[in-house]
């Protein structure tokens, strides 16, 4: 029986205040509703720019179940197309990366799409003299996805018509993305190689709490982080291992955390480490401290420097950490599964031991392979089994909460606080129904069609 | 000592008897001082520092890994992981006694398993070894995974 569907009451009675019901994590209706609004009304990331450098680059990746083609075309733009041949629906590209030449050809039947997705040519097109091809959708080339932003080549898109334009959508926390960005004296940043990619058993949500988790690091990371300074210490060694650098952090004290804060922002983003963070004391780099003076001057390099924000999450489904240059993104694959995937960016223009540090928190941090991986994982499993109790339906998300807490605005709290986390539901909510109510009023049909494609309608109407 | 094919053959099947006797100890006591445990993330990998990988160890990560294991609070070790390696007849790349230097093609399959799951690797093992007082030991242990593209879970043992 569905309990959720066009319920958009039922939705809501899930999340409050200081607290959201299991479902949320462990029910599969509520999963699929995810999909199709929460990842629907949302900007979700895709990808950089400088995965697709060329003409005729693609990429291809879902957002929610919804498989899209992302290419570069010769205009030098980004285009993002439904990856379905409008003609059977094969999907037109099978690898997650390359480079298509000037046009995409269907595997099938052979019909050709120019990068920006707009038909380049069918076999045999005179078979369909007269069945009124050319004012068909069909005919005007791939499904493209109409509301795309490539902001500073992070490339974003939203689904559905609706909703909130991109830059309401994320207001000031777009700082993050900047400042990663402004970390290259050139301004400028490359993703390098493939992402390390780590399945989880678990709901994706929990992922995404877990980066303004503050109260975990000392419990669950001591048999790893602890154990490592411990070791380091009975070896009397005092010369610099580049890992021992990346690790020592994490046994900071509760205090530690308490005091860098977190900023919240509406719509469900928010980030850890406001005026300090476990990224602020790396030694530094020879060169580069003089490579940003020259591009942005003795002031403005030491206000992007200072700036060390811990984890920055951008709602639905990234984390960036500014300061390493690694996104990372949360794939949903059911309730109970999420492909984490851990990017890696080199900063243009600084020297390579940015990129041997990045490559060496990411494999240290978040791969499968990672000691402190494990146990952050093995804490999200549990989580999920023990969700199945029927003990008690609610998680609690109460810490330093206030009474009458505002939602959706601006604010910096204390770094214990999981303020974030209901900023996120409140987000996870509102985000969920806010097509729903449409689902509810309007049946399938009376649904207003594509723009692309006007004539459908006339045309099965016509047939009928 | 002169070594020989078989003595590298040897050593080879020897390592992987110790991991999966959870004789880790003895297992890093075959790495020389400067060894490293490489496992790629990408193919072909060139560049243990520059390209993503999972693993690029020396012994002193190595030895925090097996203390770890060890420790009251290793939650993803509650309960523990054991680990079984079959390989494949070691076959010798290089035989170089002047440059004291030694190189093995080792393809495997690897299981891991923990409670009711078990995952499977399989790869190549490349082996780099040295003569350290008249003693073989481990400058590099490269494995290549068949499937790098695949997410992975939790590896918790040595392949």
């Amino acid at each position: 029986m569905s309990v959720y569907r066009e319920n958009p009451d039922a939705i809501r009675a899930l999340v409050r205040p200081r607290e959201v019901h299991r479902d949320v994590y462990i029910d599969d209706e509520v999963f699929e509703l995810e999909m199709e609004h929460l990842f629907a009304n949302t900007w979700v990331y895709l990808g950089h720019g400088s995965q697709v450098p060329e003409p005729g680059d693609f990429l291809t990746t879902k957002v929610g179940h919804q498989p899209l083609l992302v290419s570069r075309h010769r205009d030098g733009k980004i285009y993002v197309n439904y990856n379905r041949c409008p003609h059977k629906g094969t999907q037109i590209q099978a690898e997650e990366c390359g480079n298509t030449g000037r046009v995409f050809t269907c595997p099938y039947h052979g019909w050709g799409f120019k990068t920006d997705g707009s038909l380049a040519g069918v076999p045999l097109k005179q078979g369909y003299d007269g069945t009124g091809f050319d004012e068909m959708a069909v005919g005007q080339g791939l499904q493209p996805v109409k509301n795309v932003q490539v902001y500073r080549d992070f490339i974003f898109v939203k689904l559905n018509e609706g909703g909130l334009d991109f830059d309401e959508f994320f207001g000031e926390s777009l700082s993050t993305i900047d400042n990663m960005i402004d970390r290259s004296p050139e301004g400028k940043l490359e993703i390098v190689g493939a992402p390390l990619r780590y399945m989880h058993r678990c709901n994706w949500k929990m992922l995404q709490e877990n980066q303004t988790d503050t109260c975990h690091p000392m419990i669950v990371h001591e048999s790893s982080a602890g154990t490592a300074v411990k070791v380091w210490k009975e070896t009397g060694r005092n010369d610099f291992h580049p890992a021992i650098e990346l690790i020592t952090p994490f046994t900071a004290p509760y205090k530690f955390y308490d005091d860098f804060g977190i900023r919240v922002w509406p719509n469900g983003h928010g980030h850890t480490g406001v005026s300090n963070s476990i990224h602020a004391d790396y030694a530094e780099i020879p060169g580069y401290w003089d490579s940003m003076v020259e591009s942005y001057g003795e002031e403005r390099a030491r206000e992007i420097l200072n700036d060390v924000r811990h984890n920055t999450v951008y709602w639905p489904n990234i984390m960036v950490k500014g300061p390493l240059h690694i996104v990372r993104i949360f794939k949903p694959i059911a309730a109970d599964k999420t492909l984490v995937e851990s990017w890696t960016f080199r900063v243009v223009g600084a020297p390579d031991q940015f990129l041997e540090r990045t490559m060496l928190y990411n494999r240290t941090i978040n791969a499968p392979t990672s000691i402190v991986g494990h146990d952050d994982l093995e804490m999200y499993e549990r989580i999920q089994r023990g969700l199945h109790a029927n003990a008690y339906d609610w998680v609690n998300v109460a810490r330093l909460y206030v009474e009458n807490e505002p939602v959706d605005e601006t604010a910096v709290v204390r770094g214990t606080s999981e303020r974030q986390m209901r900023n996120q539901f409140h987000a996870w909510a509102k985000f969920m129904t806010m097509s729903m109510v449409r689902d509810a009023t309007e049946s399938l049909k009376d649904r207003p069609l594509p723009t692309s494609s006007p004539s459908v309608g006339a045309t099965l109407e016509a047939a009928s | 000592m002169a070594v020989t094919e078989e003595d590298l053959v040897a050593f080879i099947y020897h390592e992987a008897r110790l991991l999966d006797a959870l004789r880790f100890e003895d297992w890093l006591d075959l790495f020389a001082d400067d060894g490293r445990y490489w496992l790629p993330a990408e193919w072909p990998a060139t560049d243990p520092l520059k390209q993503p990988a999972f693993l690029y160890e020396d012994k002193f990560l190595l030895d925090v890994r097996l203390r770890r294991l060890e420790g009251a609070k290793t939650y993803s070790q509650k309960p523990r992981s054991r680990c079984a390696h079959v390989l494949q007849r070691p076959t010798i790349d290089g035989m170089d006694a002047e440059a004291n230097l030694y190189r093995t093609y080792t393809p495997f399959h690897y299981v891991e398993a923990r409670a009711d799951q078990r995952e499977y690797y399989n790869g190549w093992a490349h082996h780099e070894l040295t003569e350290v007082n008249s003693a073989l030991k481990i400058k590099l242990k490269k494995i290549e995974l068949v499937n790098i593209d695949a997410p992975f879970g939790n590896i918790n043992m040595f392949i």
